[in-house]
């Protein structure tokens, strides 16, 4: 297969899915943007796709939790599609909002007996920030963050803390390599990673995870905000934008 | 922070678990459930949601902040969040849906019973208050109502759900406890219940049994016609009520409060700028002038002319009678850009006034044309001191930062929730704003040319799209006409709502793609005014017939009238053929928008309003749209008579001036907003070029922000401001220019094109009816049409927002009046034809040669030096609007061959604020001499780096282009200052003599600190 179809996906509230259909064209793959409405109406139609996306956004205005009822809605009645769509060996990709959807699903890490064993949740400041971050990727088994070192990217959340149930959860994902990228400081990975640094607090310094097959990914940087040569915050004094486009060249070349 | 009074936080995850914690007194049920004081027969359900024990309680940490602002001692509070659930629920259905829908378990806990129960209620009754805050009936909930569907969907037997807080606070003295009280719950839109929730049923509203109502106003004395005015909250003058009456006496017929109330919204000051267009009669030091139609004659003229000028490259495409005013962008589509206020609404609450206010502007651009995307926010807030003491606070308003953090917040949510990126602000902070904090919010959307325009056709049916209709913000029109007093939160409380972003967000999703396939022939939003308004406006030139017992409610309970004036947000009115209908319909299905017709155009001149079979209403819409009789108004304005005294001689030495640069930056109107500007998404969309904060570390001021509304092209949009009250008062014309040349030199310093620049206007005012107030503005309005024209920078939409004044008795039993200082907010839109030739703000490399653009006078009137002085002399800055367009221009094409490495503009604090801004945010040193300036100027050092004239901006040149940039601006005062160097000393020399001498890091540090919150 040349050029992957991907499917993002739209619900109410989302917000961030003409960018993200943007940055996977550039990329090289066709998009469709489709609301999540119709997917329910025809989960068959996921058949069509090689890649599904989750943008960013306020979905259901994260009412109740950030992506929580997007991800009781796909779970009730998308659950074996989704299935049956991951283990044909397809990608999926939440960013932001998509991340904490994918989350809330177990799509990332199925639930225990417990209880989820991860969640997304508040910032440290309890304040929705925008500001750019510096990354440094875990390649090893992600299929998303192949070849990508370092990266800066913006984030923008108000509830993009990532908290393990506790520490043996987070070891488990720490030796699966499935903390697949990290907020650090300028420079690369250096001891502690303070406020703004890691702008919420997150276990770990934890930016975004995938799961046990690498295929499914989530973060909450936006790789769509970082696609252009002007969009980096210092593109006027010589650092050139566009590094996120990576992301989506990682899954667009999956399939070549 | 597990505080020491949570005594009830024990994790309930079974109800076992519950039940063994709970004391002697409640007594289990045979399904397991406790039952304390609440009846075995409820079908509520009341869930509490704490922080689980190693978590950050944010709940109760928000309202010790409040108490901080509030003067209150410290005290211990902890907060929960919770719902209430209603409907066919056992006890294990509540554990069920509460673990797997409404608790995030791995940071939450959460205690499950029947309302009153004493699990969910236990405290130390001898040292704590428990209080609970509740919306109140009526009050959109966006959070129960998403809650309500998703428990729906699962299969849950729910019918209705309410959100909660809860607080358990160590007992307080009474003196203290009422304003407690008062931070907890917001009298507007909240209940506080004290002590456990003994409800057991969700009111849900009550039905309404028709009676047509009418008013008697043909045998009403002028007296009584006040009074009717009055007591239904018409805000209507006596002149009007006669005009109304003398209507109706040839009608032969009392008017139906629908009727009564179409007109009042109608001739509102806020629907038809009665008093702007109105005849006013105007004298000031040159004479008098008589203005048949003030605004028509002064702002919209400026226009006019610059249109005709222009002839064939007129650029305007719909200016002044939209929602918004229309300007070309590219061949394929046009930008539409609206600013509005939302004043009074945000200082009774100012979260759900400011949320409310952007939700209103961005359905402005929306119902702009056939639809306009909307592509970025700008949002400008006064705001009294945040530090103000309590005990210096009138009574009846709220502290200043607690005003500040709720605007700030309602902005932050429903802007990033609608996924526009907020790119551009201001806050301007004076205390006589503290009974009337003022918010302009603003929104600029895309549209494709040919949808530029629109116009409902005879038999389009009136369609109702978005959210549903409930007793909101009833009189908001007429409310935002009236002065504000210290009753005012309690009497207008209906005037206020709550937005829910994402109902507009789907309502803007199916507009977008409703406009692309043609279904529609008019849209516009429902503000101020509600139906009554939308539908009077788009019927204007046809005729109209309402069925209002069609229109989708919230709850049972609402009279016709109520229906037809509600102002219940997220809800747009469209004008829909009846071919189109059904795929319109299908359209909004697929994505569960509600989309119902209410009703149709119909060519008979009339409005016509129905419910059920019952005529409640038919005026004609000529007695509607031009039956207010004409405001005339008298206007006067007295120059002070040293409004032009000039500063002699500034004493001082390089020690003062420093200390002096310091204190300015950390002015609070100069200060950093970081705190503000972080909470916004500034980049949604993905078309960010100039982000508000630049430079090495992102901190920086940008003097506008720069954004690609299409993704595919390099060509941009440039959106800033321009604003000074304290120039108005002194002298409002110069308020007026000042804040033009201001707005337009923040574009042209990122690279906007001077000749591609619109602007808006926003009046904010006083008592409008005090000649003085009003020659103020008549005044300041005609420097906007003079120096418009000048520039050729056309105006293109405005608003105002008059009678911004606070009343109220003080301690000795007197009245006193606030009013606002006369506030005109310019906004300007400019356009880049390529984005990679933008400039910002920050210096870039050692070595390079610092200039200064544009000519210095000696201007300290209202300026920042003489704020942080306590000083009043001097004379405000003047604008040459003619030299400064040629220098703009030259100025920009230089900036289009790349000479320019940096440029700021000089404003408040003029060229010393400017450099060391540059200076920091670039992270570099500069060495500066000013001693040509002082030479050519005949002005002493201090009153060069301070002064804060007009038409100037710092350029950064690389020594290779210094020739090539001085041959650019060859024909106008340009002065190279000197240069950037390595490390952070920033020094500025008077030949020999030092006037400024401090580091870059200090400079950072005063500006970043005063706002600089946790």
């Amino acid at each position: 297969m040349a050029q992957p179809n991907v499917l993002v996906l739209r619900a109410p509230g989302t917000n961030c899915d003409q960018e993200t259909a943007f940055a996977f064209e550039l990329a090289g793959a066709k998009t469709e943007s489709i609301h999540i409405n119709q997917i329910l109406s025809q989960p068959s139609q996921l058949s069509n796709y090689q890649v599904l996306c989750l943008p960013g956004g306020f979905s259901f205005g994260d009412d109740v939790g950030a992506g929580k009822v997007l991800a009781l809605r796909m779970m009730n009645r998308l659950a074996d599609a989704l299935g049956e769509f991951h283990s044909n060996g397809n990608l999926i990709l939440g960013i932001c909002n998509g991340f904490q959807v994918l989350l809330k699903t177990g799509l990332l890490v199925s639930d225990e007996v417990e209880g989820p064993p991860a969640t997304l949740t508040w910032n440290d400041s309890g304040r929705f920030r925008d500001s750019w971050v510096n990354l440094a990727a875990d390649n090893e088994l992600c299929v998303f963050t192949k070849g990508i070192g370092q990266i800066e990217l913006p984030i923008a959340h108000a509830e993009g803390k990532f908290v393990g149930r506790n520490s043996q959860v987070l070891d488990y994902l720490e030796v699966n390599h499935q903390l697949a990228i990290k907020y650090c400081k300028p420079g690369g990975p250096n001891g502690q990673v303070p406020f703004p640094f890691n702008p919420n607090g997150s276990d770990r310094d934890i930016a975004g995870i995938c799961d046990q097959t690498g295929r499914v990914f989530g973060l909450m940087p936006h790789p769509e905000r970082n696609v252009d040569a002007t969009h980096h915050p210092n593109w006027t004094r010589g650092s050139k934008g566009g590094a996120g486009l990576a992301i989506f060249k990682n899954a667009v070349e999956y399939f070549q | 922070m597990g505080g020491r009074n949570r005594t009830d936080s024990v994790q309930c995850n079974t109800v076992g678990d519950g039940m063994s914690e709970k004391s002697c007194g409640s007594t289990a049920s045979a399904d397991g459930t406790q039952s304390g004081s609440a009846t075995m027969n409820s079908n509520l359900w009341q869930i509490n949601i704490l922080p689980a024990a190693d978590q950050p309680d944010r709940i109760g940490a928000k309202v010790k902040t409040d108490c901080q602002f509030a003067g209150l001692i410290e005290l211990e509070v902890d907060g929960a969040k919770g719902y209430l659930v209603q409907g066919d629920l056992t006890a294990d259905d509540a554990q069920s849906l509460a673990r797997k829908v409404l608790v995030d378990g791995v940071v939450e806990q959460f205690v499950v019973g029947r309302p009153g129960d004493e699990s969910l209620n236990r405290i130390n009754t001898n040292t704590n208050d428990l209080f609970y805050v509740l919306p109140k009936a009526g009050v959109t909930d966006p959070e129960a109502e998403t809650a309500k569907m998703a428990l729906v969907e699962l299969g849950f037997k729910v019918t209705a759900v309410r959100t909660l807080r809860r607080f358990v606070s160590s007992k307080l003295p009474a003196s203290e406890r009422q304003k407690f009280i008062g931070l907890l719950a917001n009298d507007a839109i909240e209940q506080l219940i004290e002590g456990p929730i003994k409800i057991d049923e969700i009111q849900q509203g009550q039905g309404y049994e028709f009676e047509l109502r009418s008013v008697p106003l043909l045998d009403a004395s002028d007296e009584q016609l006040l009074s009717i005015s009055k007591s239904w909250q018409l805000s209507l003058t006596l002149v009007e009520m006669q005009t109304i009456q003398q209507h109706f006496k040839t009608l032969g017929k009392d008017p139906t409060d629908a009727e009564l109330e179409t007109i009042a919204q109608t001739w509102s000051e806020h629907c038809s700028h009665k008093t702007l267009a109105g005849r006013v009669n105007y004298k000031d030091e040159n004479g008098e002038r008589t203005f048949d139609n003030m605004l028509k004659e002064t702002i919209f003229q400026a226009t006019v002319s610059i249109r005709e000028e222009l002839g064939d490259d007129d650029w305007c495409v719909s200016v002044f009678k939209d929602n918004a005013g229309i300007v070309e962008f590219d061949d394929q589509f046009n930008v539409a850009f609206k600013v509005e206020t939302h004043n009074r609404p945000s200082a009774i609450e100012p979260y759900g006034g400011a949320n409310t206010g952007i939700g209103g502007v961005i359905r402005d651009t929306l119902g702009t044309g056939l639809g306009a995307k909307p592509i970025c926010n700008t949002d400008v807030f006064c705001f009294a001191r945040p530090d103000m003491p309590y005990t210096e606070l009138p009574p009846g308003v709220m502290h200043p930062r607690r005003i500040m953090h709720g605007v700030v917040e309602g902005v932050r949510d429903y802007g990033n929730r609608m996924g526009i990126p907020t790119v551009n602000g201001a806050i301007y902070f004076d205390d006589r704003y503290v009974g009337n904090p003022l918010v302009f919010c603003g929104n600029v959307g895309m549209l494709p040319k040919e949808k530029s325009f629109k116009e409902p056709q005879p038999n389009d049916l009136i369609v109702a799209v978005g959210g549903r209709t409930g007793r909101d913000g009833i009189h908001g029109a007429t409310f935002s006409s009236a002065e504000l007093t210290d009753k005012s939160e309690v009497e207008s409380g209906g005037a206020v709502q709550i937005g829910n972003a994402i109902t507009e967000k789907m309502v803007m999703d199916i507009l977008l793609q409703a406009r692309d396939e043609g279904l529609y022939s008019a849209v516009t939003d429902c503000g101020a005014g509600g139906f009554s308004s939308a539908v009077g406006e788009m019927g204007e030139e046809l005729g109209a017939e309402v069925w209002l017992d069609k229109a989708p409610l919230k709850y049972e309970g609402l009279s016709y009238t109520e229906i037809w004036i509600s102002e219940a947000q997220e809800r747009m009115v469209f004008a829909v053929p009846e071919k189109h209908w059904s795929r319109f319909e299908e359209l909004c299905s697929s994505e569960s928008v509600e989309a119902v017709v209410i009703g149709k155009f119909v060519p008979t001149g009339n409005l016509e309003l129905k419910y059920h079979e019952h005529s409640v209403a038919n005026l004609s819409m000529k007695f509607l749209h031009d039956g207010r009789p004409p405001v005339v108004r008298q206007a006067i304005f007295e120059p002070k008579s040293d409004g032009d005294a000039r500063v002699e001689v500034i004493e001082g030495d390089c020690e003062k001036f420093t200390s002096d640069l310091l204190k300015i930056l950390g002015s609070l109107n100069v200060a950093s907003k970081h705190w503000v500007i972080h909470q916004y998404d500034y980049e949604v969309q993905g078309g960010s070029v100039l982000k508000p904060l630049v430079g090495v570390e992102n901190d920086g001021p940008g003097d506008a922000a720069v954004v690609r509304p299409r993704l595919d092209s390099k060509r941009g949009l440039a959106v800033s401001c321009g604003m000074n009250p304290y120039y108005g008062d002194i002298d409002p014309y110069h308020m007026a220019t000042s804040g033009i040349d201001e707005a337009i030199r923040n574009c042209v310093a990122v690279g906007a094109d001077p000749n591609r620049i619109a602007i808006l206007d926003n009046f904010c005012w006083g008592y409008t009816d005090r000649p003085e107030t009003l020659g103020a503005l008549v005044r300041a309005a005609i420097g906007c049409h003079d120096v418009s024209v000048q520039f050729k920078t056309p105006f293109i939409s405005g608003k105002d927002s008059l009678n911004n004044e606070f009343s109220y008795d003080n301690s000795s039993g007197q009245r006193e009046t606030i009013s606002i200082p006369s506030t005109l907010l310019i906004s300007a839109m400019g356009q880049v034809e390529d984005v990679r030739q933008c400039v910002s703000m920050d210096l870039k490399a050692a070595g390079n040669v610092i200039f200064i653009v544009g000519e210095t006078g000696n201007h300290f009137g209202g300026s920042h030096f003489n704020l942080v002085n306590d000083l009043q002399a001097g004379a405000v800055p003047t604008v040459d609007a003619n030299t400064n367009r040629q220098l703009y221009l030259a100025l920009h094409e230089a900036i289009k061959q790349g000479l320019v490495r940096s440029c700021h503009d000089c404003s408040e604090g003029g060229i010393a604020v400017a450099a060391a801004e540059m200076a920091f945010a670039g992270g570099l040193g500069m060495e500066l001499d000013i001693s040509a300036i002082c030479e050519d100027s005949n002005l002493s050092a201090a009153q060069v780096v301070f002064s804060e004239s007009n038409g100037r901006l710092i350029c950064e040149v690389s020594e290779d282009n210094v020739a090539e940039f001085s041959n650019a601006l060859v024909d106008f005062r340009t002065y190279q200052l000197g240069r950037v160097i390595a490390g952070s000393d920033f020094v500025v020399q008077n030949s020999d003599q030092p006037v400024i001498q401090t580091s870059i890091s200090t400079l950072k540090q005063a500006w970043q600190q005063p706002l600089d919150w946790s």
